[in-house]
């Protein structure tokens, strides 16, 4: 029955053809939106992933990691007073201007991190080492940076190299690997006070504690003493997830689905995706049973029964959402290639294509069923009248 | 002249009305017919006379509204539609008058399909197929699609799908409709075969009076009703009239 079913689909070319194109289409067009959304939302908390610390205390106005409200520098003496804190660190967190050799200003990300702990430095270095961040007008940059920040596309940024922030000398002693920015400037890390010295002075310049728990505290307990003895807001930096509402990254990510018109944006295309998925495998499909509906009304009249009739088309049209689907997949996987080689977002959490499979599959139930009901009202006594 | 032995087929007093009210279209009324081991019987008449209606009702794939009709047995009219479904399935083959073979399949895959709905597998089913073709002459051309014969070798698969399974009942609409008088006569040699096989019996819907001297029996309707059954003269050797297979269900 499966391979009767099977070579009734694939023996009528064209229309197999148009499903499976239908399919692959919608795949494409959603997974790509999907993960390109998905890789936005990331590139928002690319801070928190930069800067690591497990434990991240901002002012209480401060909804997201993105926004800064300065605190006093003090703070960091109050935050490390708490008793389950085992360290407390200052961070400088903004966007600034570098000034490249040719005379042209680009944006960048500087994170300004304790001197003496170098907490919150950048995890892996490519290149250099970390210990020189210790020495006059020296900063880390990221890979990003290395072309981002050259004056020439020929000779990108070593380590050695020099460029200008807000018109102070920054000497490269390190590259290191780290995410990008949702603002699209690359990371460069220095010393807090070196920090305070390349930005424009400000009468509070402290834009986040960091900080991490006692052995044997859990980071919520941290959190929550912080917020209670010092009143400053206290954010878990774990990774997002929807069972983590109070974790600083999945605050993140909801304030710009909440305050942006990104979901809407990509949100549309991936409906749009759905419905051209739906309006293609469903009208094709049916045409495709109505095309075969003499054939299987004589199949009806022979004895095959409503149902092995009605699984027949599901596995028709199940496979071709398989099909279409893995053909969507592939693509999927060949723009992502494209496009992360040349630094688009793009993220797809493994949830996200088993879940098209299923929307997928579940299309193509539909269009099944559409079948399925015009080959039940077809009565087998009509083989003979056609 | 009826011959003596039980009818396989006995239809009695079926009414069939098609639409209601003022479009009420009756088009069986009253009927009454018989058919027998071993023998072809033609039903002939008019087009829109009921002639494929009545083959409808009997192969159970048409509900009728009063009377009723019992094959081998088994009381079609009162039977559930899975009941009826696996009746048509053991017990009947069928040829449509465009034989309706499946395109995309090959020949040996169309002929396989009755087997297929009883359940055998694949592999046994294309075996039986291919002896069914080859007992119809086309044995060399089991791989080929339909669509690569002519319309006297179409029919003559779908006979051999008609057969494959051994039907004791083998229900024919039209069958010679698409076929010039070379091609009719190979195709009704083939079913006088099968009509004298023991226990079997072949129905005929026909238009083409060219085939009216294989029947054993004409049953000619208008407007819904019989009018005549006339016996053929050639009669049927009593050897295929005594040994009908008990009926599937």
């Amino acid at each position: 029955m499966i391979g009767l079913a099977l070579k009734m689909l694939f023996g009528d070319t064209a229309k197999y053809l148009m499903l499976v194109f239908g399919i692959f289409f919608a795949t494409f067009l959603i997974l790509q939106q999907l993960a390109i959304f998905c890789g936005l939302m990331l590139w928002t908390t690319s801070t928190l992933k930069n800067v690591n610390a497990p434990i991240y205390v901002v002012d209480p106005q401060v909804s997201q990691v993105n926004e800064t409200t300065p605190m006093r520098d003090t703070d960091v003496a109050r935050v490390r007073s708490v008793s389950n804190v085992r360290w407390a660190m200052p961070l400088f967190n903004g966007i600034q201007r570098v000034k490249l050799d040719n005379g042209a200003f680009k944006i960048i990300q500087l994170a300004g991190i304790d001197s003496a702990s170098l907490a919150g430095a950048p995890a892996t270095l490519v290149e250099g080492k970390l210990e020189d961040l210790r020495l006059p007008n020296t900063v880390i940059i990221d890979k990003l940076a290395v072309n981002f920040l050259s004056s020439d596309p020929d000779k990108p940024i070593k380590v050695g190299d020099q460029f200008e922030i807000n018109d102070i000398e920054a000497r490269v002693v390190g590259i290191a690997e780290s995410m990008r920015s949702f603002t699209g400037g690359p990371y460069v890390w220095t010393t807090y006070e070196r920090a305070l010295q390349y930005a424009p002075p400000q009468r509070k310049m402290l834009s986040a504690v960091i900080a991490a728990p006692m052995p044997g505290v859990t980071l919520e307990a941290a959190a929550a003493e912080i917020e209670k003895q010092t009143g400053l807001r206290a954010y878990v930096n774990r990774d997002f997830s929807f069972d983590a509402p109070d974790d600083f990254n999945t605050m993140t990510v909801f304030w710009f689905v909440k305050n942006t018109s990104i979901p809407i944006s990509f949100g549309t295309t991936v409906i749009v995706g759905l419905i051209v998925g739906i309006a293609i495998s469903c009208q094709t499909f049916y045409a495709f049973v109505l095309d075969n509906l003499k054939h299987l009304g004589a199949l009806k009249a022979m004895g095959m029964s409503n149902f092995r009739l009605s699984m027949m088309l599901v596995i028709q049209s199940m496979t071709v959402g398989l099909v279409g689907f893995g053909i969507g997949l592939l693509a999927t996987a060949g723009f992502t290639f494209t496009a992360i080689k040349n630094g688009a977002p793009f993220f797809m959490p493994t949830i996200i294509p088993f879940a098209v499979f299923a929307a997928i599959q579940l299309i193509c139930l539909f269009a099944a069923t559409l079948g399925i009901i015009r080959l039940s009202l077809y009565e087998p006594a009509a083989v003979f009248r056609t | 002249m009826k011959p003596a032995t039980d009818a396989i087929v006995q239809v009695d007093n079926v009414e069939k009305t098609f639409n209601s009210g003022v479009n009420a279209i009756h088009v069986m009324k009253n009927v009454s017919l018989a058919a027998y081991p071993g023998e072809i019987l033609m039903l002939v008449g008019p087009s829109g006379c009921g002639k494929t209606t009545l083959l409808s009702a009997i192969a159970g794939t048409l509900k009728v509204e009063s009377g009723s009709i019992i094959v081998f047995g088994q009381p079609l009219h009162s039977m559930s539609g899975s009941a009826l479904t696996r009746f048509r399935a053991n017990n009947i083959g069928f040829i449509f008058q465009q034989f309706n073979l499946i395109p995309t399949l090959s020949i040996a895959e169309n002929v396989s399909v009755p087997l297929l709905i009883q359940g055998h597998s694949n592999r046994h089913a294309i075996k039986a197929a291919r002896e069914a073709l080859d007992s119809v002459g086309l044995a060399d051309r089991w791989r080929e699609r339909p669509n690569k014969l002519s319309g006297g070798q179409q029919q003559r698969v779908a006979i051999a799908r008609a057969l494959v399974h051994q039907p004791p009942l083998v229900i024919c609409d039209e069958p010679t409709a698409a076929l010039d008088s070379k091609n009719g006569e190979i195709v009704l040699d083939l079913f006088l075969n099968v009509a004298r096989t023991p226990g079997r019996a072949v129905i005929i819907v026909t238009h083409d009076n060219r085939i009216l001297s294989y029947a054993d029996r004409i049953a000619l309707m208008e407007d819904g009703e019989i009018l005549d059954v006339t016996q053929q003269s050639h009669n049927i050797p009593p050897k295929f009239i005594h040994e009908h297979p008990s009926p599937t269900s």
